[in-house]
């Protein structure tokens, strides 16, 4: 498989050693190029100097035909425009932002967008671990429920969650 | 008419001035609490400082009866953000967004922000109108964001030279309307044949540029069509 990850940070580095110790080609991506000090020294996938929100720097960096796409940096905008250009404009299927703002990640799911919301991981894991009822929505990587085309055509499209 | 505008920098000041000078009901979200009571101080209190990219600061602004949310933050990220909430969160009618990175245009769009405003292109189309480039030129954007007004130098290489305006292939939904000779304007009709430096101007679709740019100037060196 091959596999995108932009922002080289510990979430970032970390998923990409595991990708490429599993025998899958990585590219990871930052536009600080310190922040590859955090992958090994053997680590044999790809590491570019990019931002993930430059069609042209993504393309240069080998986006388009990638079966997975990550964007795991800092800004949670950041990732959520990177995403939809990867999904939209670059045709790649399978892509996850991380959006740390459980309102802004329940949005951009109703839109098409599956998001990694930190908040609600930590806070679904520590009330858990308190005792309480396991939450059926607590699954990690929260999966699109929407769809990006329909929603210029849908009116009626479900409303977002949100804006609470 | 009430807009909200998110993003207090130069744009957004200005643009806050002008439309309470014009009599609007606005309200600008500045999410830099010195900026906003910097901005504040001169205009009154319908500076809020919030992070328009958040919902719930959306709609306490009153994003649920605004007619306008304009979003003209440095970040073309934010404001793809903030237009998106706006538009399938709060069914805001009209979104517009500043885009700096001319490349996102078209995403922008096609994401549903109604109107977009690229500083980056304005000034790229300005600076070719001073440059004699046998290039198309881009004269200006119609409202809607999806027809252009355009203008193209016949040169001896255009494919288009000699021949009449009616015989020329042009890609659909695009149309010559007036042609400048010897400093002369007239509407172009069918069976006007065109003469080296005579000035086109056409409309087109934004997405059939490329098409019209081959009919009118030629095909890239090489005939590269890829």
């Amino acid at each position: 498989m091959r596999a995108f990850i932009a922002g080289c940070g510990r979430t970032g580095a970390g998923l990409a050693a595991r990708l490429a110790a599993a025998g899958h080609e990585v590219t990871i991506i930052d536009t600080n190029s310190e922040a590859f000090d955090r992958l090994d020294h053997e680590f044999p996938g790809r590491a570019l100097r990019a931002d993930v929100t430059d069609e042209d720097q993504l393309r240069r960096a080998g986006v388009e035909g990638v079966d997975l796409f990550f964007s795991l940096t800092e800004g949670d905008n950041r990732n959520i425009l990177a995403a939809q250009l990867a999904s939209e404009t670059l045709g790649v299927d399978r892509v996850v932002a991380k959006v740390n703002d459980p309102v802004r990640a329940e949005a951009y799911q109703a839109l098409g967008i599956a998001t990694l919301c930190r908040t609600r991981l930590l806070a679904d894991a520590l009330a858990i671990y308190s005792g309480l009822p396991h939450d059926p929505g607590a699954e990690g990587v929260a999966p699109a429920t929407g769809h990006h085309r329909e929603h210029s055509a849908a009116p009626d499209a479900p409303a977002l969650a949100g804006g609470r | 008419m009430y807009v909200i505008i998110v993003g207090g920098g130069k744009v957004g000041y200005y643009l806050t001035k002008e439309l309470l000078a014009a009599g609007h009901e606005l309200v600008l979200l500045e999410k830099d609490g010195r900026r906003a009571r910097q901005i504040a101080d001169e205009v009154g209190s319908i500076v809020l400082q919030r992070d328009g990219c958040e919902g719930k600061h959306l709609e306490e602004a009153g994003a649920k009866r605004a007619a306008i949310v304009a979003a003209v933050t440095g970040d073309d990220e934010d404001n793809l953000v903030v237009c998106q909430m706006a538009k399938h969160h709060f069914d805001v009618p009209r979104t517009i967004a500043r885009v700096n990175n001319p490349r996102n245009e078209s995403l922008f769009r096609h994401l549903g922000v109604d109107e977009i405003i690229s500083p980056t292109r304005m000034a790229l189309a300005a600076i070719e109108q001073d440059i004699p480039v046998h290039e198309l030129l881009h004269l200006a954007q119609l409202p809607g964001g999806r027809l252009e007004l355009i203008e193209a130098k016949i040169t001896e290489d255009s494919p288009a030279l000699g021949r009449r305006a009616a015989d020329l292939s042009l890609p659909e939904a695009c149309s010559l309307f007036a042609i400048i000779r010897g400093g002369n304007a007239q509407p172009i009709r069918s069976d006007t044949a065109l003469e080296v430096g005579d000035t086109v101007l056409a409309i087109s679709r934004t997405e059939s540029e490329n098409q019209l740019h081959d009919a009118l100037i030629g095909a890239p060196d090489g005939g590269d069509t890829d």
